[in-house]
């Protein structure tokens, strides 16, 4: 015991102390609680009750649980047919600016800074149904409109998707211009002196060194619209119909919802199968990086 | 991509990676020393070299297209921004009838007074700086001595530990969101409810696998002889970490500070469960609530206020904010 001390045993382990705690009570224990939980039938008065996999049957017998996949299964393709090819057109052209560079990327940047709520706050006044609402009123001078937005069941879905994308893109900007300043100087070079065109050297030299970060973003934006939250839950509450109920803000309703609240079993369930899907994800986002870091 | 942003422990609003992030070995090496750093102004080449620049079509069409590409910037990227501040200090009637008019029957200023003030946005400013600052506190002690054990002091379960801290990043915040919870109201041990107290959102911030992750990384590529002639100076494990490591690591303290700081400032969903008291509430999720009771053009102004310390600190710490951003995402295939 001294000699593991004098070692510095001891020190090491007042070091590890805060990541210890916080992590063992943070992160490991409510990750062991989860999986307990989603086969335990729990009201927190009353002592825990096994019940098997009943919380799963009751999620997976829900309606609301195949809408509310569809719907998060619809806006993560609505955001990749158009919030994945945009930054990195905006990119490949911001990546030729010589002067003023910085201003490009910061302008870009600036819709990330703005506070998600606030940014949908906002956007929810654009979204005005009336003919004098924002995005009516822009509309309307080239003759379109006036649309229901989010008052309407069919709208309302992209309309979600459309301020997301705002509010993300320019983020992957960044990620494609740092990628973009990696390729090396030589490929073009060559591809200069076999006399490619610039469209042949983008197609050929420039998104061939990017499928790395592409194969990445595009994993990484499949990750986080399956969990899109924030958007249906502020802008529309799930509705209207439940068109824009998401996986989590079901999640949300069945954990601490106001009419359904309190089914922490069906919660924690429905956490896992989602969590499943996505450590697949992760894992062979992980497993990609890897194996292009090292080789 | 395609949503916004959010950190663990705290059930994502969409996009930001909560799974694992990339740390690539290149970024990390320029991120220690200054000889590798890149300008970001002036890249070596790109797409279009220097003899088709010289060409007057290839220069027309790139003037032409980077005179688009700024415009498309600035109408949709900036044009949503300068509205919500021109409509902050614009009168209720002018902003409904005629939104997109320019201060049709004249400019309000008293908006962002009365939002201050007698809405109380002062006191959830406050609230939402004293949540940042605290989760930034202690993501950086969490990271920084977390990072200094596993990557110089290297105790024999050090490698199980970094494994169990990296499992994590596979373990979406999703699954947490119903346990954690539970967690704080009866926390193990402490005997009291953390319900309405910061330390419910304090704490779960520390928990991030990614900030050990690049503390970490970073740590292993600093040369181990500084540690080495240290200790033969006499130095002991704390003083190292204190006056040798922590001097040295300002770089990747930039970068974990910036995704603390800005991810606490973004988050919602975490703190409207554990913060139901409206008092102790961040702007965050305080605005939502009172969008449904207050007039329209002190809402905006409030907004215009929330929107605007983070901008700012964006436009101060510009190389570190697009140098993480780059970083977040960054492997160059």
């Amino acid at each position: 015991m001294r000699t593991w001390v004098r070692r510095g045993g001891l020190s090491t382990l007042v070091f590890l102390l805060p990541l210890l705690v916080i992590f063992g009570v943070f992160s490991w224990l409510p990750i062991v609680r989860a999986a307990l939980m989603s086969v335990q039938q729990t009201n927190l008065v009353t002592a825990p009750e096994f019940v098997g996999l009943e919380n799963f049957e009751s999620v997976l017998g829900d309606p609301l649980f195949w809408t509310a996949v569809q719907n998060t299964g619809l806006f993560a393709l609505i955001a990749l047919v158009f919030g994945y090819p945009l930054p990195l057109v905006l990119a490949v052209l911001m990546s030729e600016v010589r002067r003023f560079r910085g201003l490009f990327s910061a302008i870009a940047y600036l819709p990330v800074v703005v506070p998600p709520v606030v940014a949908v706050l906002m956007w929810k006044f654009f979204y005005d149904a009336r003919p004098d609402g924002v995005f009516n009123t822009i509309l309307g001078w080239v003759g379109l409109g006036p649309y229901q937005w989010l008052q309407s069941a069919d709208t309302a879905l992209p309309s979600l998707v459309l301020e997301a994308t705002w509010a993300a893109a320019g983020g992957t900007v960044i990620i494609y211009l740092a990628a973009l300043l990696g390729v090396p100087a030589e490929l073009y070079d060559a591809a200069d002196v076999d006399g490619a065109s610039i469209w042949r050297k983008i197609w050929h030299v420039t998104l061939p060194q990017l499928r790395g970060v592409l194969l990445v973003t595009l994993i990484l934006q499949i990750i986080g619209t399956s969990q899109v939250f924030l958007e249906p839950f502020l802008f529309t509450g799930g509705g209207p119909a439940n068109s824009t109920l998401s996986v989590l803000l079901l999640i949300y309703n069945y954990a601490f919802g106001s009419s359904l609240g309190g089914d922490y079993g069906a919660a924690t369930a429905l956490s896992l199968m989602l969590a499943v899907f996505l450590a697949a994800l992760s894992a062979v986002y992980f497993w990609l990086t890897r194996s292009w870091s090292t080789s | 991509m395609s949503t916004p942003t959010s950190t663990r422990p705290v059930v994502p609003a969409g996009a930001e990676p909560v799974a694992a992030q990339p740390v690539p070995r290149r970024p990390a090496r320029w991120l220690v020393g200054r000889a590798g750093r890149r300008s970001d102004d002036q890249p070596p080449r790109g797409i279009v070299s220097d003899a088709e620049r010289r060409t007057p079509v290839v220069r027309v069409a790139l003037r032409l297209t980077h005179a688009v590409v700024l415009v498309a910037l600035v109408v949709v990227g900036l044009g949503p921004i300068l509205w919500l501040v021109k409509a902050s200090i614009s009168t209720t009637q002018d902003t409904l009838r005629s939104p997109m008019a320019l201060f049709p029957s004249g400019v309000d200023w008293a908006n962002l007074a009365t939002a201050w003030s007698t809405v109380h946005i002062d006191l959830h400013f406050a609230n939402s700086m004293i949540i940042a600052t605290g989760a930034w506190l202690v993501q950086l002690v969490v990271a920084t001595t977390g990072g200094y054990a596993l990557s110089v002091l290297r105790p024999r379960y050090g490698p199980i530990l970094y494994w169990l801290v990296l499992s994590t990043l596979f373990v979406p915040a999703v699954v947490l969101l119903v346990p954690l919870y539970l967690t704080v109201l009866d926390p193990p041990l402490l005997g009291v409810s953390l319900i309405n107290s910061f330390w419910a959102v304090w704490l779960p911030a520390g928990a991030n696998a990614f900030n050990v992750l690049l503390t970490k990384r970073f740590f292993d590529n600093l040369p181990r002889e500084i540690f080495e002639a240290a200790r033969i100076d006499g130095a002991g494990p704390y003083r190292i970490f204190w006056s040798v490591l922590l001097p040295m690591s300002r770089p990747i303290l930039g970068v974990v500070s910036v995704f603390a700081f800005i991810a606490a400032w973004k988050d919602f969903l975490w703190p409207l469960l554990v913060l139901p008291d409206p008092d102790v509430q961040p702007l965050s999720v305080r605005l939502p609530t009172l969008a449904r009771s207050i007039e329209l053009d002190v809402l905006l102004a409030a907004l215009t206020i929330s929107a605007l310390i983070p901008m700012v600190l964006f436009l101060v710490f510009q190389r570190t904010f697009l140098r993480s951003a780059g970083l977040s995402g960054a492997l160059k295939g």
